[in-house]
């Protein structure tokens, strides 16, 4: 990194990256990458690449990890050795294991497990290159790649970040607005069922800016949401076209 | 009691099929009186019914379904069958042998061993438990020869056809015995390698098309110009 910026965000509001406070970065996103995972998906969120493969629902290694009532939902959020400036360890560090567990309470919610118990589910996130925001961006791909694998859901979960830079909320916080600026609220959620499944906050907010932090996330959900659901459509699409003759 | 979906619509897990007076059919469920859809595919109502037809899904265990496993390990007293489902299946010593089983004189992995094929049929099967398998009937057992592919599970009733005509159109123009294993594995045995890959062909043509209409008609011209091919290669 090189010397802190004296502003984050200018006069007219423009961020260092030239986005405006409610802007989104550019996203791509697709489904069945992956020919030898049960489902896939590949996201680019700004600089961020992540690639999900699922197998599963299959029967749970080891057995005594598996549950008699449902099935259980494992999550492996990784990050690749070259995915940050400085050489990343490949042994999962303490952030990782932790981001594993917060992304799997994230996606639990939409997967319906006790219509298979015993079986389990795993789902590898791999961090290609990151640039703030990764276990949002991470979580919307794990979904549609689950999804892909045609495991019943109750809605696509969605996930996106809003935080504060110098004095202004702001929408989808990159790499040095994260570390620069002062708070960074991520949030997932299904937007069809209104229901949200991850909700965190690093950093100091009043009340108020914390409310209006957690509105503009969520209509980024819901932006995010609609490319999502274009996304798994877009696999299909020739089917539905032909069904349609 | 309105829809929100037109007929054969393409639909995502999490999107709102209907509301009020209507029933969770396959694929979708009720939260509150509204219904949603579960997987990726094609929304349709019958009467008061609203379905999802797949697109993308896994098997999931019958009983009573005929399916096509693999075994994986011999055990002390029967095996360990890869099914293609979220659970492997158990197949007994006792079922097999059709006579009381005795450690001391039955050696299994002469009867069965692991990476056999065999078709079986679901003889029970529920939450709780582990699917059980039978080749107690005619028509079952070990497979000795022909080949294996592998089809979406979805797609199977598509490879059946209405009332079984597109599988009796493929036995017929190629002279092969085929076995569709409900799990999406497939058996196709015939008298010649070609015969067999020309009914695999076939059945890969129906999984990609399943969806269009009027298929088993041109299945059956397909298999019949591929034939004539064939035979004009031959007389050369």
């Amino acid at each position: 990194m090189s010397e802190k910026p004296e502003k984050l965000i200018d006069k007219k509001g423009i961020r260092l990256d030239g986005r405006k406070a409610d802007e989104l970065r550019p996203l791509k996103l697709q489904v069945g990458v992956l020919a030898n995972a049960d489902g896939s998906a590949y996201i680019e969120h700004g600089k961020n690449k992540i690639i999900v493969g699922v197998f599963g629902p299959r029967e749970m290694h080891p057995k005594h990890l598996s549950q008699p009532d449902r099935m259980v939902l494992r999550c492996r959020y990784h990050m690749a050795p070259f995915s940050v400036q400085e050489r990343k360890s490949p042994a999962p560090s303490r952030r990782e294991v932790e981001l594993s567990k917060v992304i799997r309470e994230a996606l639990e919610p939409s997967v319906f497990v006790d219509l298979y118990p015993r079986a389990g589910i795993d789902v590898y996130m791999e961090v290609l290159q990151a640039d703030g925001g990764t276990r949002c961006a991470a979580i919307t791909a794990a979904s549609l790649a689950i999804a892909d694998a045609g495991i019943p859901l109750r809605d696509l979960v969605v996930g996106c970040a809003a935080g504060k830079i110098d004095d202004t909320v702001v929408l989808d916080l990159y790499d040095a607005e994260d570390k620069l600026g002062a708070a960074d609220v991520p949030v997932a959620i299904m937007p069809n069922l209104n229901a949200v499944t991850l909700l965190q906050m690093d950093g100091i907010l009043t009340p108020a800016e914390f409310e209006t932090a957690v509105g503009m996330a969520v209509e980024g959900c819901k932006k995010i949401y609609a490319m999502q659901k274009e996304a798994l459509r877009t696999k299909y699409m020739t089917v539905k076209e032909e069904a349609e003759e | 009691m309105p829809t929100y979906f037109e007929k054969k619509q393409l639909v995502t897990p999490g999107e709102l099929l209907a509301e009020g007076d209507y029933i969770a059919g396959e694929n979708s469920y009720m939260e509150g009186n509204k219904i949603y859809a579960q997987r990726i595919g094609l929304a349709d109502a019958e009467n008061k019914k609203v379905n999802v037809v797949a697109l993308r899904a896994f098997y999931v265990p019958k009983t009573g379904d005929i399916i096509i496993g693999t075994v994986i390990e011999v055990g002390f007293n029967g095996w360990t069958v890869d099914i293609k489902a979220p659970y492997t299946a158990m197949l007994r010593a006792s079922d097999v042998l059709s006579r009381p089983f005795k450690p001391q004189n039955d050696e299994l992995s002469q009867v069965l061993n692991a990476g056999d094929l065999i078709v079986a049929k679901i003889a029970s099967y529920d939450r709780a438990h582990d699917p059980q398998l039978t080749v107690g009937e005619p028509g079952l057992g070990k497979i000795t020869r022909g080949q294996i592919m592998r089809v979406t599970p979805t797609k199977i009733p598509r490879v059946i056809g209405k009332k079984g005509s597109m599988i009796s159109t493929i036995k017929q123009e190629t002279g092969c015995q085929i076995i569709l294993g409900v799990n999406g594995v497939v058996l196709v045995t015939g008298k010649t390698v070609e015969d067999e890959e020309l009914a695999m062909m076939a059945i890969q043509k129906i999984e990609a098309e399943s969806h269009t209409s009027g298929l088993t008609d041109r299945i059956s011209l397909l298999l019949k110009e591929e034939k004539s091919k064939r035979e004009e290669k031959k007389n050369e």
